[in-house]
């Protein structure tokens, strides 16, 4: 969908942003953008909807070289969403979202309709569609930022850091958001950030940037955390990077048997969803997982249980069997394994 | 000093005219000062080598004695009305120039690079986003001007023009102070009210600025 050719971006001042950059960004995917600041990673992203032009290299999208575009025009058909999300502060929130369907000429009513319909599927409220950006919280703002980029309903978003300034828990609320829909959407997503674990999240495929705006990789996330192409992408994904993998990885396949009955027991309520394991008067809390979970989060609470065990729910968070710290240990062997031969 | 209250009830009509003319003077010169700064501001902004020549020609113009001015319009213009605006025009230029330009300065980096992102054109970006953004700031320097315009209209008497500036002359000269006394409280209201309604204008205008979190 978008296809960097060469590219190479050298500012006025002589440092070069982006050194010889080839890279393919399929459709209906995400392409994250990583590495530490300074390594153009946000030029990258700039250069797609011509806020930054190449100084060499050719940049297409959907098959078109965007320098051959009304800039303009260009950008009216690529959904942007900006570092702590730009929003205009002297308009009210459904107009900021009818920004881009009002420039393409769509009508004000039609252009308000439709940013009404936006607002739910971002997961704000229709009266919030009244107020003005700054009596909204960090995270809504952002929302309302998504909700801009995906009013004229582009096929391709920027997102530059998006979630940079809001707190890790609204940040995690906001990538579950974004994941969901995506699902429903599957636009081609090209997204920078700093931080490795957002880009192992979100990412289809992740591109590491090194200083100098060299693409060091390009690989799927749990190919990237198997097989890191150097030193340098080793570091950057950082020494947990082996559990890294097992966040991608789900507890599925890891079997299942009855709770045992021994000196710690599993307390369920009258439903039969899971409450605490209990010995000798002492509680500890537990935590169900589900199939979906991830085998970092089942290591996690084997490592917490006092058993040694998982307990395991169904959807409706009823006990359905436990998991060994063995069984989960060998799976995630496995998962590295795996993941170490896969092409 | 005691008012003739009888000559103020005598004079009813002179004094409204008056006061008609006075701020009909002042608010040409503002309306007319609005119009040369908005346009060199928008230069004086976004081509930053002019725009200390720009502040700096303002300041200059400031600084010119108000007779004087008048003294070398009196050629071109003559002792007409025109001569008064124009004058009073060249007075408004320093706090109007200033003032535009410091309020597209406060437009936010990341604001105007949201109007680009989305595909806004420059014009359209200054004329929806920056100039709206930068209007409190430049209602700031509105005020200042029509205030100061509303004050410097008397000094036009010289010219035989000034507004309320004439009953200055008039009490003056006959030494009769109620005229002096009524043509100052007379200007005091008329900057008074005109900054109120312009308070009022600038509330209507920015919507934004009123809810606050």
């Amino acid at each position: 969908m978008i296809q960097f050719d060469a590219v190479h971006k050298r500012f006025p001042n002589g440092t070069t942003a982006v050194h010889d950059l080839t890279l393919d960004m399929p459709e209906g995917g995400v392409t994250v953008l990583v590495g530490s600041s300074g390594c153009g990673k946000t030029t990258t992203l700039r250069m797609i909807n011509r806020m930054v032009e190449p100084t060499s290299g050719t940049i297409q999208v959907g098959g078109k070289d965007v320098t051959r575009q009304d800039a303009a025009e260009l950008r009216r058909s690529i959904g942007y969403v900006i570092q702590q999300s730009g929003l205009f502060p002297h308009r009210t929130v459904l107009d900021n979202i009818a920004t881009v369907p009002l420039l393409l000429g769509h009508g004000r009513r039609k252009a308000r309709a439709r940013a009404a319909e936006l607002l739910e599927t971002v997961g704000l409220s229709t009266d919030s569609g009244k107020r003005y950006p700054h009596q909204l919280s960090g995270g809504q703002q952002q929302r309302v930022g998504v909700a801009r980029a995906l009013a004229a309903d582009p096929p391709v978003l920027l997102m530059d850091e998006p979630f940079g300034a809001v707190d890790p828990v609204v940040r995690t609320q906001l990538q579950d958001e974004l994941l969901r829909l995506q699902k429903e959407l599957n636009k081609t997503i090209v997204f920078v950030t700093h931080d490795v674990d957002e880009a192992v999240r979100l990412g289809d495929q992740i591109a590491i940037f090194r200083t100098g705006g060299h693409l060091v990789q390009c690989a799927t996330p749990s190919e990237l955390l198997a097989r890191p192409a150097d030193d340098f992408v080793a570091d950057f994904l950082g020494a947990e990077r082996g559990l890294k993998l097992l966040s991608l990885k789900t507890l599925a396949a890891v079997p299942q048997g009855p709770a045992p009955q021994g000196d710690w027991t599993l307390v369920l309520d009258a439903a039969g969803k899971p409450l605490h394991w209990s010995a000798k008067g002492a509680e500890v809390p537990v935590r169900p997982l589900k199939d979906g979970d991830s085998l970092l989060a089942a290591l996690n609470e084997s490592v917490a249980s006092p058993t040694g065990l998982i307990a395991r729910v169904d959807a409706d968070g009823v006990l359905t069997g436990v998991s060994s710290r063995d069984d989960i240990h060998t799976h995630a062997g496995q998962a590295h394994t795996e993941a170490r031969v896969a092409v | 000093m005691t008012i003739d209250w009888s000559w103020i009830s005598g004079h009813t009509d002179d004094l409204t005219s008056l006061t008609v003319s006075h701020l009909q003077a002042a608010l040409s010169a503002v309306f007319f000062g609005l119009l040369i700064s908005l346009p060199l501001a928008v230069v004086a902004h976004r081509v930053r080598p002019l725009r200390g020549f720009l502040l700096g020609l303002s300041n200059v113009l400031f600084t010119i004695p108000s007779i004087a001015i008048f003294v070398l319009l009196l050629p071109v213009s003559g002792l007409t009305r025109t001569t008064t605006v124009i004058g009073l025009t060249v007075y408004t230029l320093v706090v109007l120039l200033r003032n535009t330009v410091e309020g597209l300065d406060s437009v936010p980096a990341k604001t105007k690079e949201a109007a680009k992102a989305m595909g806004t054109r420059p014009l359209r970006t200054l004329l929806t986003v920056e100039l709206p953004l930068a209007l409190p700031v430049i209602m700031a320097g509105v005020r200042i001007a029509t205030v100061m315009s509303i004050s410097l209209v008397s000094v036009a008497t010289y010219i035989g023009d000034g507004g309320l500036g004439q009953l200055f002359t008039d009490g003056f000269q006959r030494d009769f102070p109620t005229p002096v006394i009524v043509g100052v409280v007379l200007t005091l209201l008329l900057a008074v009210v005109a900054d109120a309604l312009l308070v009022a204008l600038q509330y209507v205008l920015t919507p934004w600025r009123r809810r606050r979190a």
